[in-house]
């Protein structure tokens, strides 16, 4: 399949300038590039949520499942135990998995589970027109606070860190080639690897000044070590304003969840009556 | 009307094991060719507080308990106090010397029996069990095969603390063998894995919750000699989500949960609705609303389960009988799911799922039929084509070339979403096109079950398993049973004939509103009367005897 007929027929439907097409466009190019490299792409699927990031099912050729909000990292971690083959990317919105579906990015997390998930994190619900996200700033004027948010944003990197997600990086819509790289290696690291991207919602939360005068490259050498991620983590922590750092903040080799319940052939049919015919005996 | 017929009761303190008991006893009387039904009460602790459970044995099929009991196996003092009022005339109270005192009956030094083998308290039922083996008249020999396959661990001693107390107690009410085959015994969660199983489940999911957590006990523990997989996640909304990932790549998949549990699954359900994904929910109904009674039975959610889920998509609703119909249909019903891609629940209540039943080793033939594939040579694929029947052939990822996509919102046949009118109409149709052959099907089925006598003009309507204990009254009283197993789609044509001559009818069931009677009462069948339960206890037959004749006369 070439870059081209990866977008699929259906008409785009995201606000000019929006951080969406940024995302789209670096996926594209990292599949076909893996394309070229030998890589199936009948065998990636996509899971999205609900929320602008969700249209991008629609957008593109690829196998998916368009699932409710919230709700992608259950339904790919029944794809990924139904076929291991398959290659999952969930793409959801912060407030998809930081909000309605938190406990399901968490676990997620936990059981490292082998699947990426591309967190579109502009900091505000576009869909539903601009009402506040468990990331957007303390003091946060929408259309449900109109004076102002009372609460104060998580650090969805830090909260990964210490859930067990083992691959852990921060993109910017603005950085393209960088996205690139950081999706290309998420999809490749055997794990539970977690992108959060900085992206500008271009009608209801364009902060791309802000970020422009803060982001710097981490230094991505040790991303193995705890300590020095938990550090990165925590120099932003989405309310102050601090610098903030993008790419690869941690690296880890774990087991992954799915390789505890390998598929199992099936039962012969009369191996299956034996079975049952043993339990009616055990309880006869 | 069963000519032999006889009850236990056996209680203690939650912990002391009284489950297990009990189904040893429904063993031991099944392998002297009794058809059995236990009856197991206990509230929603660990240790502590009042546990029996009620065996009752005939020599034809049943699936209901009495108030009167011919025997009483006490662990604890409160055990008698609670139930010593249920004794017939010439029943037979058996005891602990040690925590009972001053009872008629045969008193058993527990305590002595198990010091003297070195034996933990958990192991003083081995010793009322032997009391009562001697009791009943019941021949040693036979007893040990039973005891031998029951308790795999520490059976030696057991039977030895079994012996012993055989040893001091007496005969004193014979239970005769019948002489008809015996049986194997099972609970109605057993017999629902079992179904699965024969379904052809590849993965379960399921977060703990009574009445069903059994399921995936059973399950978990013979999942590795069976291929399957057995997975407990963060939640029912995960549970279901995972299974519907399954469906999507081409995995039979089915959940257990109860009415709690259902409720966090009801956003999936619509879910798999409209991306016409297939999935069994096993829906075990307890005592509501909200935590309600957490061990105790209800069947208050068939409206819940009819109307589960927002919008409106096609579904199959089942509520099996007893342990015998719960294995076949569920079978069916896993079947059915991915034969039309609907979303299917089977409906039992807690008194199925944790009661134990007599059944056929070998029912009739399954029902199976495979899921509708498409042709890997048609191309271009398109997950939501249109066809007559309104089912789209099945292909799962990685498919070649083919895009596999299901998606939540209105789409068009290729997955991808849509808002015209047009589309949006259709597709609804397309879906709504598989309630027909799913209707059809059903109706070949047997979905409405008769019984009692086949002719009489007034009828009992009841539904899951007030099944056993209105059989039984119909029988007695000359009155049609009338239960029907699928209640969506309504089986309208069998329902028709099963109604044929009645001139009315009362609707039994254990909940507070009648909610089978409504639901008939969609097609123009009326009821007469309703006799309602809704404290969480089944009915017992003498006691739906006397409120049958209340409201018929």
């Amino acid at each position: 399949m070439t870059a081209h007929e990866l977008i699929s027929r259906a008409k785009n439907t995201w606000c000019p300038g929006c951080g969406n097409f940024v995302i789209q466009h670096a996926l594209k190019d990292v599949l076909t590039g893996m394309q070229a490299e030998g890589f199936p792409l009948e065998t990636m699927v996509m899971v999205t949520g609900i929320g602008q990031h969700g249209k991008t099912f629609d957008f593109m050729n690829l196998n998916g499942f368009y699932s409710l909000h919230g709700r992608t990292i259950p339904v790919a971690t029944g794809i990924r135990l139904s076929n291991p083959d398959l290659k999952v990317i969930c793409l959801t919105g912060d407030g998809d998995s930081y909000a309605e579906g938190l406990d399901h990015l968490i676990f997620g997390a936990k059981r490292n589970l082998d699947i990426t998930v591309l967190v579109y994190d502009n900091r505000v619900y576009g869909l539903t027109t601009g009402q506040y996200t468990p990331t957007s700033p303390h003091g946060y004027r929408g259309r449900s606070t109109p004076g102002g948010t009372k609460e104060y944003p998580f650090n969805p990197l830090e909260l990964m860190l210490s859930s067990g997600a083992s691959f852990i990086a921060r993109g910017y819509t603005h950085r393209r080639d960088q996205l690139k790289r950081l999706i290309r290696e998420a999809l490749v690291h055997k794990g539970f690897s977690f992108i959060d991207v900085l992206q500008i919602c271009a009608t209801y939360n364009d902060m791309s000044r802000y970020y422009d005068a803060r982001v710097y490259d981490w230094d991505e050498t040790g991303t193995g070590d705890y300590t020095a991620a938990y550090k990165k983590a925590r120099e932003w922590d989405y309310n102050n304003d601090a610098r903030i750092g993008l790419g690869v903040m941690y690296r880890h080799e774990a087991p992954v969840f799915e390789e505890g319940y390998p598929v199992p052939h099936p039962l012969p049919p009369e191996e299956k009556r034996a079975w049952v015919r043993k339990i009616m005996d055990e309880r006869g | 009307m069963a000519e032999r017929e006889v009850s236990v009761l056996i209680g203690g303190r939650a912990g002391d094991g009284i489950s297990s008991a009990g189904q040893i006893i429904a063993h031991l009387l099944a392998r002297n060719g009794y058809r059995v039904y236990m009856y197991f009460d206990y509230p929603s602790l660990i240790k502590g507080g009042h546990n029996f459970a009620i065996i009752r044995a005939a020599d034809e099929e049943i699936g209901a308990v009495r108030e009167q009991v011919d025997f009483i196996l006490a662990l604890n003092q409160e055990t008698l106090d609670l139930h010593r009022h249920r004794l017939r005339d010439g029943g037979v109270a058996i005891y602990d010397t040690g925590t009972v005192k001053q009872a008629e009956g045969i008193g058993i030094p527990v305590k002595e029996i198990l010091a003297a083998n070195d034996a933990p308290p958990v192991m003083g039922n081995s010793a009322i069990i032997g009391a009562f083996i001697c009791a009943a008249g019941l021949t040693w020999d036979t007893a040990t095969v039973v005891l031998k396959k029951s308790m795999p661990k520490e059976t030696e001693k057991n039977i030895r603390i079994a012996r012993r107390a055989y040893d001091l107690s007496e005969e004193r009410k014979v239970i005769p063998v019948t002489g008809k085959p015996v049986l194997p015994v099972l609970t109605g969660n057993e017999a629902i894995s079992i179904g699965l199983v024969e379904a052809d489940l590849e993965m379960y999911f399921s977060y703990p919750m009574s009445p069903t957590s059994n399921i995936l006990h059973f399950l978990a523990g013979y999942a590795d000699d069976l291929h399957i997989r057995v997975i407990q996640p963060e939640s029912e909304i995960a549970v279901v989500l995972m299974a519907l990932g399954c469906s999507y790549a081409g995995t039979r998949a089915a959940v257990g949960t109860s009415g709690g549990g259902f409720c966090l699954m009801t956003e999936s359900l619509s879910l798999a609705g409209i991306a016409e994904l297939p999935v069994l929910v096993i829906l075990g109904q307890r005592t509501g609303p909200s935590t309600g009674l957490a061990t105790y039975s209800a069947q208050s959610d068939l409206h819940f389960a009819l109307h589960a889920g927002h919008g409106e998509f096609p579904r199959l609703i089942i509520a099996p009988g007893d342990a015998g119909e719960a294995r076949t249909w569920s079978r069916t019903a896993l079947d059915l799911a991915w034969k039309y891609q609907v979303p299917a629940i089977l409906l039992p209540d807690r008194l199925i799922c944790e009661g134990l039943y007599s059944v056929e080793p070998d029912p009739e033939k399954r029902y199976a039929a495979g899921p509708v594939k498409a042709d890997p040579g048609v191309h271009p694929y398109f997950r939501y084509a249109y066809t007559d029947s309104g089912i789209s052939p099945l292909r799962f990822p990685p498919a070649g070339g083919e895009i596999i996509r299901v998606n939540s919102h209105v789409h068009d046949p290729d997955g991808i979403t849509a808002e015209e009118t047009g589309v949006t109409r259709e597709m609804a149709d397309k879906r709504m096109k598989k309630m027909e052959g799913l209707t059809r099907e059903v109706d070949g089925l047997d979905p409405v079950n008769t019984g009692g006598v086949p002719d009489a003009a007034t009828a009992l309507l009841c539904w899951g398993s007030s099944k056993g204990v209105c059989g039984e009254l119909a029988g007695k009283l000359g009155l049609r049973l009338i239960q029907p197993v699928v209640l969506w789609p309504f089986p309208e044509k069998a329902f028709a004939r099963a109604m044929e001559g009645v001139e009315k009818f009362y609707a039994v069931e254990t909940n507070q509103t009648g909610q089978l009677a409504m639901l008939v009462s969609m097609f123009g069948y009326i009821p007469a009367g309703k006799v309602l339960k809704y404290d969480g206890r089944p009915f017992m037959v003498d006691e739906l005897e006397g409120l049958v004749n209340k409201v018929i006369s």
